[in-house]
């Protein structure tokens, strides 16, 4: 891999930038691989890249029906944090938390990591008695927090309305420094030149149209495009199309499959330094490193995949930051769009083994998977290398809907993020 | 003021109405009908703004809403500026300020663009991914320089001083568009007496008719279209609206049309008018005539002020009078270029050479140039322009017959102007909003829209008809085939045929990028996007980077990312995408285009709902005497709710006290008006309730009331209530104050897709009763004085009765329940009398000492009982055991009951579940935060094992003493141990475990 950095980047302007090489290959699928991901976005490139890494497994493709990156990691709003309340989900994220301080170096692609902390308002003494539970039990987990009273939100963000005329004036917040938010493109890319130059096959334009079994046990998988690719374990990590995949072996998975809208406004000079989510107004924003203000809420109500929603969710999520910033009003929504998320009912991730043998799924991010990227890559890895859950991920196999030792972290995920 | 050197004569602009504006400082003229960027032009304004990413100087290009360049500042107050506003489409108007949105100290001398000149070498696309890693520590300082430099204009810094408001609509056919083919639409359509909305975005309707040669039946185009107008406006069932963008386009024929109403006025909106409204249209077919956008090429600085596309130099001639310049050379791809050049010179002005790309072109345009005069350079190409701030040459060079190559010695051109015509892009965006996909047609070299299942019609050239005629004709066919499929038609069907005299236009060449002498990657920079500074060799070294999808071409080089979406350039990029990879056009696709067509006002989607009116307040009928009473309020759901009610100088603490205090010795009286009610009636009332609570109710007795808990299907608490039995078929059902909505829902839910065969009604009943309670062991005194009917002595009336009676001369039920622990009535009466009867109670109160006490009083009074609150004491985790009210579950029942089988699965049958405790501290003046956490170990290393939460906890004046429930793992079977709440300032607080109920655990109290 030909390494990124200022010294390079003065080397390649000097020959016009003629000379770079290509950050992946575009390999020939071969017919047989160790471990197969069905699906190339972040979560399932950083699987590749820490099989390749972590665990010396290098004979894995990731076969990718679009484009790198081209799900919902192209259609987040890029936001990172670990304030979860329930341990099993704080551990989670915490670890994802601590391999995103040193991403960047780590896969010698600046993922644009910015840790400038999130805010998560509270309106109503419930909403305050939560900030409390929330960020004790973070802080007895290990994970930065803190309690803000209104003055010293007002103090962090002088341009939100902190006054006693709004409709549900802001009572205080939690606040976690270490959050921030992430170039989402950038995550995609650096992990897959990372697992392609560890020797991975990145193979975009391959479809899986079925998941082949023998006894109980799947060994492979057909595509579209490349015909029949086997497969000593598979790896399911497409979102959306989760129930899709599962389907083709006869499994049905607890998820719902909803569109979540986001939108950005026109490119404006800085004027918001930190995350702001608000559950009980019901919207979240911060700014992008270009300008834009990054803008979502909550799911559309129906379920489908068409990647688009309705437009009153958009007016309900502009109407809730006008509410926190009425400055904003004449700024310009540039572009709404919309991702298939697949929630859980109690609003945590499935990673886990499947009834069929050597078939593994990792799904069921709902509204908040960006920020779990590496954390979630990392630890199926682990449990694709394994054949058994990391530890870190066993409270979040399937039979917990079975046995009713559900996470509910409805309250961290009130908002979309 | 130099503007009078640049007009010329004609244009559609207002002489008698000369305006004044400011741009940058300066003070310039203009006329109504003036564009902000006619108007700077015409006043040889040459630098508009900045580049976003090199800070290249930059002018005005287009004319409408393809402009990429001309982005300024615009407002002449704190609150009233609005960032990246297209100068092509800000109509100016009188004392209109604008500014510059990048460029410093100034637009035209800049030091970012200095940075930009020296080191755009260091900025290709992605070169932040590749650098600014090492020491990481810096990041977080590099990131704060890199927005700075990013950005364009500034957001507002004070609340917006305007209004904003919706509007809906439900039409047969919204047409969009009022160019020749949606005004021939809407005539077709109008005229059948269909309900039609014909929308276009400029200031006023015609589209490029108003400054087209051609002429319609003889008329001129803007002739043809005041005649047009006219008739449309004759007709009662057409609107018609200028000014008005369709911005979105939704599944099911859902369209949003976002109006200006007044930013063409003045600064600020007229008094009495909105600034912009939003029109949320359902349509029964809905008819894109878009029309087309022209692309400029893809040459050495095209982006020198002074570069433009063709038809926008016509438009500034022939519609704002103005002379973008003095000297001009084209360059062409199609005969529809040739216009432009026609124009200028018609304008008196010099057309040095009309440079195009083709061998040959069309019959018509060649005569029309040739008879003027005017130079063709055939099989040609402007590889070069020379300028900074201003065009002042161009390098001219003879092309292979594909355009590829360079072949000749290139020459210099002198001239100030450089009109591009790449080729129309039909205007395809709206179609592909609700996910059709774009079809590629090889002879017309362009995108039209695709396949859609939306009742979607197209007309004009947004479908590849670029011909005048065709545009009216299929105006004409679809606006009738519009009507008809909403079952409208007209006596005289056949379509109007109009008499166009225009030349015929032969076929343009497929052409995007005029080569250099050097290679792509070593020419000056190609734009491709202009706002954000993409060129044509960073699309190539993006895919030599494997960055090959046209998506990850757009996501690696910004191309598309900009306020315009890429109108302009991303048709370019695809194709210079496509040759890099040696693909086809259609084989490397479109980037998806998403709503909004151009941006739309936060303010304008919000509307009303802003401020007060974000979320209505609910009130209750006693609200007034809260109010006097001065009361401070708390937000529940949507209520508002009296907190506590303070004396003179009392604080919250010592009113709560003063109000328990009164209540556990006298009597308390409470607002409880705001519990959520709903009646339920049917003859499988009784059954359905038996179904959705945990607990028994088939044999609840008509004048009996019984508390239920509510279960989801996994079996979690998540509402509660008391509800009475009216008759054997009737029910009253109290629920949470904040539950009201979603338990209504949940029931509706139920009955209507699992048990829609039974037979029973809900309505919710919330707002029609008004509840008083009164509380205390003086609340069966007080209420004898002011009731009639009911006997309320213990034997007769006992805890868990409910009587109908009347109350201070109104008919009143009255529930024998307590969420207090004391002796307690709830007295339900319909809302227009409660002011009535809460002041009679008041009347007599006096001398039994009567108190109005808040929702925090009642949160004490409840704890010291042990009583829940759901929502506070539960969070959707927690089942009916967990909560030691196993007593409120019943297994009983002949059908099951929503909840059962999720809190009989293995792991909510654990023993060691997180169960609802009391908890004392050790030191009883220690009150224990609220979401505090408990540990057994305050020493151990982090991570703690944490055992559970406080839920509720407060000082109890009754007691004493403070008082608390909470979460403790296994904690029913823990009684009597001492755990440890961590604080924030690293000292813990110990606590005992022991019963919830701290008050009368016998029931003395309210058994009387």
């Amino acid at each position: 891999m030909q390494p990124y950095s200022s010294f390079g980047l003065l080397k390649h302007a000097l020959t016009f930038h003629e000379n770079w090489q290509r950050a992946w290959r575009n390999p020939v699928p071969k017919k047989h691989y160790d471990v197969v991901i069905v699906g190339g976005g972040g979560h399932g490139l950083a699987t590749a890249y820490y099989l390749a890494k972590v665990h010396g497994i290098t004979n894995v493709a990731v076969l990718e029906k679009g484009y790198l990156g081209g799900g919902n990691t192209a259609r987040n709003t890029t936001i990172v944090r670990s304030n979860y309340l329930w341990d099993e989900a704080a551990h989670l994220y915490e670890h994802s938390m601590k391999l995103w301080e040193g991403l960047s170096q780590e896969l010698n692609f600046n993922v644009m990591f910015s840790q400038r902390g999130v805010l998560n308002l509270g309106h109503t003494l419930q909403d305050m008695r939560d900030i409390q539970r929330r960020v004790n039990a973070n802080r007895l987990n290990g994970i930065d927090g803190e309690v803000l009273d209104a003055k010293q939100v007002q103090e962090l963000v002088p341009i939100l309305d902190c006054s006693q005329q709004t409709r549900f004036p802001v009572m205080g917040a939690s606040w976690q420094p270490r959050a921030g938010v992430a170039r989402h493109d950038a995550v995609a890319w650096g992990f897959a030149r990372a697992a392609d130059a560890l020797g991975v096959d990145l193979i975009q334009q391959c479809e899986v149209i079925d998941i082949e079994t023998e006894d109980g046990a799947a060994t492979g998988v057909m595509t579209k495009q490349h015909g029949r690719i086997t497969a000593g374990r598979i790896g399911c990590v497409v979102a959306g199309n989760s129930s899709v995949l599962a389907n083709m072996v006869g499994l049905r998975l607890p998820l719902e499959s909803h569109p979540l809208q986001a939108m950005v406004s026109e490119p404006i000079k800085p004027i918001l330094d930190t995350v702001v989510m608000s559950n009980h107004v019901h919207g979240y924003i911060s700014q992008s490193d270009k300008g834009d203000l990054v803008i979502g809420a909550g799911i559309d109500g129906y379920v489908g995949y068409g990647q688009r929603g309705s437009y009153h969710t958009i007016e309900h999520t502009v109407q809730a930051i006008l509410e926190l910033f009425p400055i904003f009003s004449r700024v310009r929504m540039n572009r709404q769009w919309g991702g298939i998320v697949d929630t859980c009912p109690d609003a945590c991730p499935i990673i886990s083994a499947t009834p069929v043998e050597n078939l593994f799924f990792n799904c069921g991010w709902g509204t908040g998977g960006f920020k779990a990227t590496p954390g979630s890559g990392h630890v199926f890895a682990a449990t694709l290398a394994k054949g058994e859950a990391h530890p870190l991920a066993k409270p979040f196999s399937l039979d917990r809907f079975d046995t009713g030792a559900l996470i509910d972290e409805h309250g961290a995920a009130g908002v979309a993020h | 003021m130099s503007q009078t050197n640049l007009r010329i004569s004609g244009g559609r602009i207002r002489r008698d109405r000369p305006i004044a504006f400011t741009f940058n400082g300066h003070r310039y003229a203009g006329y109504e009908g003036d564009t902000l960027a006619s108007a700077l032009l015409a006043n040889g304004v040459d630098v508009v703004g900045r580049s976003f990413k090199y800070s290249r100087p930059r002018g005005v290009m287009g004319m409408g809403a393809e402009e990429s360049n001309a982005i300024v500042q615009l407002g002449a107050t704190d609150a009233t500026e609005v960032p990246n506003v297209r100068a092509t489409q800000q109509a100016l108007y009188d004392g209109l300020v604008a500014r510059s949105t990048n460029g410093w100290p100034n637009v035209n001398f800049d030091l970012m663009g200095l940075v930009g000149a020296l080191a755009h070498r260091l900025m290709p696309p992605g070169f932040y991914y590749k650098t600014f890693m090492r020491p990481a520590f810096l990041w977080q300082s590099y990131e704060t320089l890199i927005r700075k430099a990013a950005g364009m204009g500034s957001s507002p810094v004070a609340p917006d001083v305007d209004r904003y408001d919706h509007m809906n609509h439900s039409v047969d056919v919204v047409i969009v568009g009022a160019g020749p083919a949606g005004l021939a639409a809407a005539l077709a359509a109008g005229k059948t007496g269909a309900t039609v909305i014909l929308v276009d975005e400029q200031e006023e309707v015609g589209g490029q008719l108003l400054h087209r040669q051609a002429k319609i039946d003889g008329m001129l185009g803007a002739d043809w279209v005041e005649q047009a107008l006219s008739i449309l406006l004759s007709l009662p069932n057409v609107t018609v609206m200028a000014r008005t963008t369709a911005t979105g386009y939704h599944d099911h024929n859902f369209i949003t049309l976002h109006e200006r109403v007044s930013d063409h006025l003045a600064d600020q909106a007229p008094e009495q008018s909105v600034r912009q409204r939003m029109h949320r249209v359902r349509a029964q077919s809905v008819l894109l005539a878009t029309g087309a956008i022209e692309r400029p090429l893809v040459l050495a600085n095209n982006d020198v002020p002074g570069c433009m596309l063709a038809s926008a130099v016509s438009a500034y001639i022939k519609r704002y009078a103005v002379m973008p310049g003095k000297d001009l050379v084209l360059m062409t791809a199609q005969d529809d270029g040739y216009r432009a050049a026609i124009d200028w010179h018609d304008a008196g002005h010099k057309v040095v050479a009309i440079i195009d790309a083709r061998v040959t072109a069309g019959d018509d345009c060649t005569q029309a140039a040739r008879s003027r005069g005017i130079a063709i350079f055939p099989q040609s190409g402007v590889i070069e322009v020379i300028g900074t701030t201003r065009v002042k040459a161009v390098k001219v060079a003879a092309l292979s017959p594909n355009g590829e190559q360079v072949v000749g010695n290139p020459q210099t051109l002198i001239c100030d102007t450089l009109a591009m015509s790449g080729g129309w892009s039909p205007a395809i965006h709206l179609s592909c909003h609700t996910g059709a996909k774009p079809e590629w047609r090889e002879d017309i070299a362009a995108f039209v829209p695709g396949l859609t299942v939306q009742k979607q019609w197209l007309a004009g050239s947004v479908k590849g008809d670029f011909r005048l005629a065709d545009c009216l004709s299929a105006g004409s066919e679809a606006g009738t085939a519009t009507a008809a499929f909403c079952g409208f038609t007209s006596a005289d069907a056949v379509a109007h045929q109009w008499q166009v005299d225009d030349w015929d236009d032969g076929p343009a060449m497929a052409y995007f990028h005029v080569p250099h002498t050097k290679a792509t990657s070593r020419a000056p920079k190609q734009f491709v996007d202009f706002q954000t500074d993409v060129t044509a060799a960073g699309i190539e070294m993006a895919t030599r980077e494997g960055y090959e999808s046209i998506e990850h071409v757009k996501r690696y080089t910004a191309m598309g990312f900009g306020t315009d979406q890429g109108k302009t350039g991303n048709i370019n990029g695809m194709a210079i995408t496509a040759r890099a990879l040696g693909k086809t056009i259609p084989e490397t696709g479109t980037t998806i285009f998403r709503p909004n067509y151009t941006p739309v006002t936060f303010g304008a989607v919000v509307g009303r709902h802003s401020g007060q009116l974000f979320d209505p307040e609910r009130y209750t009928a006693l609200h007034r005497w809260h109010l006097a009473r001065e009361a401070v309020f708390e937000d529940v759901g949507l209520w508002k709710r009296p907190r506590y009610f303070p004396l003179a100088g009392e604080t919250m603490d010592e009113a709560v006290a003063r109000e328990c205090l009164a209540t556990r010795n006298g009597v308390g009286i409470l607002d409880a008006s705001t519990l959520g009610k709903i009646d339920i009636q049917g003859n499988d009332a009784r059954e359905f309730l038996g179904r959705v609570y945990t607990n028994a109710w088939a044999k609840l007795a008509v004048g009996k009331c019984r508390y239920g808990l509510m279960c989801g299907e996994d079996g979690m608490v998540f509402d509660d209530g008391v509800t009475a039995c009216l008759a054997d078929n009737h029910f009253a059902m109290t629920t949470t104050t904040g539950g009201a909505a979603r338990v209504l829902e949940w029931l509706e839910h139920y009955h209507q897709t699992e048990w829609p065969d039974m037979e029973v009604y809900f309505t919710s009943v919330t707002d029609h009763w008004a509840t008083i309670t009164l509380s205390g062991p003086q609340s069966r005194a007080l209420l004898a004085e002011v009731s009639d009917g009911i006997d309320l002595s213990g034997d007769a009336f006992k805890y868990l009765d409910w009587r109908q009676g009347s109350v201070a001369g109104v008919p009143a039920r009255v529930f024998r329940i307590s969420f207090t622990g004391e002796l307690s009535f709830e007295i339900n009466v319909q809302a227009h009398y409660a002011m009535h009867v809460w002041e009679a109670i008041f009347a007599l109160g006096d001398r039994f000492g009567l108190t109005p006490y808040g929702t925090e009083s009642m949160h004490v009074l409840r704890a010291e009982k042990g009583f829940i609150i759901t929502g506070q004491d539960t969070d959707g985790s927690v089942t009916p055991f967990d909560l030691g009210m196993g007593w409120c579950v019943s297994d009983a029942k002949p059908f099951s009951y929503i909840g059962k089988r999720g809190m009989a699965r293995q792991d909510c049958i654990r023993t060691d579940r997180k169960q609802l405790v009391g908890l004392l501290t050790v030191d009883p003046n220690q009150v224990l935060q609220e979401g505090a956490q408990a540990v057994d170990d305050p020493e151990q290393t982090i991570p703690m094992t944490q055992l559970g939460h406080v839920t509720s906890s407060y000082f109890s004046h009754c007691l004493q003493r403070s008082i608390a429930m909470g979460f403790i793992r296994n904690g029913h079977a823990r009684m009597g141990d001492i755990v440890y709440y961590p604080n924030l300032d690293g000292t813990a607080t110990a606590a005992e475990i022991c019963s919830p109920v701290f008050l009368d655990p016998e029931g003395a109290r309210q058994h009387v």
